[in-house]
């Protein structure tokens, strides 16, 4: 089985305590408690509206947290922006709609931030970028710009860009819920490829079987909880809560 | 047994060439200008007024007289027919361009930095053609120009530069070292040292490379739109910038002052600040700081100007999808790389046409220092000219010669911009 075959180490790579976030007077999320080790692929799933962005996005602090601490890679999260800047260098992540700058070229997106934020020579980041955009098997359209791409083309795009930055860490908020199903697959691939490499990644996506083949650990996330969370074969197969088991019905079910 | 619907289809077709276009005059005519029995009127009516135009300004243009020193002489050649009379430019044209006092053996001067404001503003505004290192011609040109237009030694716009990068040095040092305040007062520190010491320098120098001097109230006609045109819409677009992010800005007391400023502005007319400008401005400085006149009303179009073009990109900025700003903050960019190098690019873009409107009306509205007894193009046609008594009356070819200078330039800036939206289409290339 694949994931025998991935090591997770014992170093602890994000750790969170007690968490708590609030909209307004909104409880978004609550208690979240979550330990990932260095080399964890972890997918949350759970019903829309139930926090799962607001969670990932927490960790980067695109969202900040009011109660509890978040520790990235040994760096507390609080609002000194010095601790900020390293971790979002340090922690990459893609989003549901690419987001990927229109008016950069492809090779321009990948290169932008290494070249600013790491101070990257320009010609090392473009090698950078084309070593990495091979990986992603898009080569071809570096010098393209995102608007003349597919779908599937510019997540892969978005997941080189990060790359780029040699993150030690990879977010993934639904990946493939924008894309057309025939695009899903060449971005799951890439992603599971990234797995095999020892890639620290956290997922929010409802694909199931990329969660069966990869994961080893799926969390089951309501209305600001983490009500549940197993291997993936127990997850699946044998649900504890509820909840868990109406959702899994929802999603699998026909 | 398979339904009547059952179909596979076994032949897959090629590529075929799209359908040769019908072409020729006759069918576009019938298209486009008789389609039907409302068109076909609307075309005939349209076409008899052009005609109607034509044929009446025709003789007015044809039977021009150019050669008199008057508007009774122009009147006696003409003999009664219908006729402009164009004497008046020929007779007037140097207080039309350089306005009533610039000395005549200076026209080269304003001249020479008109012809030079073009290749020195190739560089910023066909940035993806010409080598960023010509943008240095950009930035001298100011200085170069000023020396030119007001004369004096060199040594001033000289020391004056000097005191600029001097105090842009101190900045970059002190900001990296003790944050952003410091280096601003390093920079301010460093550039009154130096244009202080170098008073000095230029009262020493004072012949050195000197140009005859022209006081600003002398400067006039259209050179002094140009002056105004051009000052007001390069000061007033960063200007705009900083106003349009302050606004946004996090920070209550920087946002309240941007938003205090910006609508305290547009709320009033520009015709009061140029009064304010030109009476009530002088007692807001120290008695004996004689802050010149054109500098004052540099200051109120820009912060005019700044207001609208703050509003303009406001705009652009709110069209912008939020994760554009999420995708520069998890790739770790700080707030002004990715203000810089990812929201202002687009944000700007969107605002281009909305930015040339603002620029285009300023243009325009400069003129409206005639107001205030300045004698720019409208001023002297207005003034000088037609109260003289050799051209009372003649409004007409005055007057359309001002607006003929003035469309050549907004047209070109129209132009540009549609070009420049162009070149930046990155989406369906
Ligand atoms: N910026 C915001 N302001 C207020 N409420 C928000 C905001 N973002 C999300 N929410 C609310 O927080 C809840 C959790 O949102 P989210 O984390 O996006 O859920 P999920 O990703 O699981 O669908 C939702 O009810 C949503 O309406
Ligand atoms: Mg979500």
């Amino acid at each position: 089985m694949a994931q025998t075959q991935m090591k997770v180490s014992d170093e602890v790579a994000i750790q969170i305590n007690q968490m708590n976030k609030w909209y307004g007077t909104f409880h978004v999320l609550r208690d979240v408690n979550l330990t990932v080790n260095r080399g964890e692929r972890i997918v949350i799933c759970g019903p829309s509206g139930s926090g799962k962005s607001t969670l990932i996005r927490c960790i980067n602090r695109l969202e900040e947290h009011q109660a509890g601490d978040i520790i990235v890679d040994g760096t507390e999260l609080s609002s000194d922006l010095k601790n900020i800047d390293k971790i979002r260098s340090e922690v990459g992540m893609c989003f549901q709609h690419f987001n990927l700058f229109p008016h950069l070229t492809i090779l321009e997106n990948c290169t932008l931030a290494p070249i600013w934020v790491r101070k990257t020579p320009k010609k090392e980041a473009e090698e950078t970028a084309m070593h990495f955009l091979e990986k992603v098997k898009i080569p071809d359209q570096a010098m393209k710009y995102p608007g003349q791409l597919s779908g599937g083309q510019q997540q892969r795009v978005a997941i080189a860009r990060s790359l780029c930055m040699k993150p030690r860490i990879m977010l993934f908020d639904e990946p493939t819920s924008a894309l057309d199903p025939e695009m899903i697959k060449e971005v799951l691939d890439t992603m599971i490829e990234l797995a095999e490499e020892g890639m620290t990644m956290l997922c929010v996506t409802h694909e199931m079987g990329f969660a069966r083949q990869v994961a080893n650990r799926v969390i089951f996330m309501d209305q600001g909880q983490i009500v549940e969370q197993n291997e993936p074969e127990e997850f699946f197969n044998n649900p504890q809560s509820e909840r868990t088991q109406l959702f899994l019905s929802q999603i699998i079910g026909h | 047994m398979a339904s009547e619907y059952s179909y596979v289809r076994t032949d897959f077709l090629g590529e075929s060439p799209p359908p040769a276009r019908e072409t020729g005059a006759i069918k576009w005519m019938r298209e486009n200008l008789f389609s039907g029995w409302l068109n076909t009127i609307l075309t005939v009516l349209a076409i008899y007024f052009v005609v109607w135009l034509v044929v009446g300004v025709w003789p007015w243009f044809a039977n021009g007289v150019w050669d008199a020193d008057n508007l009774a002489e122009c009147r006696a050649i003409l003999d009664g027919a219908t006729g402009a009379c164009f004497a008046v430019l020929s007779d007037r044209w140097t207080q039309m361009l350089f306005g009533i006092a610039y000395p005549a053996d200076g026209f080269w001067r304003p001249t020479l930095a008109f012809i030079l404001l073009f290749p020195s503003v190739a560089p910023a505004l066909f940035a993806q053609y010409v080598p960023r290192k010509f943008l240095i011609a950009t930035a001298l040109y100011p200085f170069l120009a000023y020396w030119l237009i007001w004369g004096g030694t060199i040594m001033i716009p000289i020391v004056t530069l000097i005191g600029l990068i001097a105090a842009y040095f101190a900045f970059i040092r002190l900001e990296r070292a003790s944050g952003f305040f410091m280096g601003l007062v390093g920079g301010v520190v460093a550039a009154a040292i130096i244009w202080y010491l170098g008073g000095f320098v230029t009262d020493a120098m004072s012949g050195f490379l000197a140009l005859p001097e022209v006081a600003s109230r002398d400067m006039g006609g259209f050179m002094l739109n140009m002056i105004l045109g051009v000052v007001c819409v390069s000061l007033s677009l960063p200007l705009g910038i900083v106003l349009a992010l302050g606004r946004q800005s996090s920070m209550p007391i920087i946002k309240g002052i941007c938003v205090i400023f910006i609508e305290f502005i547009r709320g009033v007319p520009l015709i009061t600040l140029l009064f304010v400008a030109n009476v009530v401005l002088a007692y807001f400085f120290p008695p004996g700081t004689n802050l010149d006149l054109i500098l004052r009303v540099i200051i109120m179009i820009t912060m005019f100007s700044a207001a609208y073009i703050a509003e303009v990109i406001r705009g652009g900025l709110a069209a912008l999808p939020k994760g554009q700003y999420e995708a520069g903050d998890s790739l770790g960019l700080n707030y002004s790389q990715a203000m810089r190098l990812i929201i202002l690019p687009q944000a700007l873009k969107i605002s281009i046409p909305g930015i040339v409107n603002v620029a285009v009306g300023l243009f325009k509205d400069t003129t409206l220092v005639s107001v205030i007894s300045m004698f720019d193009l409208v001023g002297v046609i207005r003034g000088p000219i037609l109260s003289s008594t050799d051209w009372t009356g003649v409004y007409w070819e005055a007057f359309g010669f001002a607006a003929l200078l003035f469309f050549v330039i907004c047209y070109g800036i129209s132009q540009y911009s549609q070009w420049l939206e162009r070149q930046l289409q990155t989406d369906h290339r």
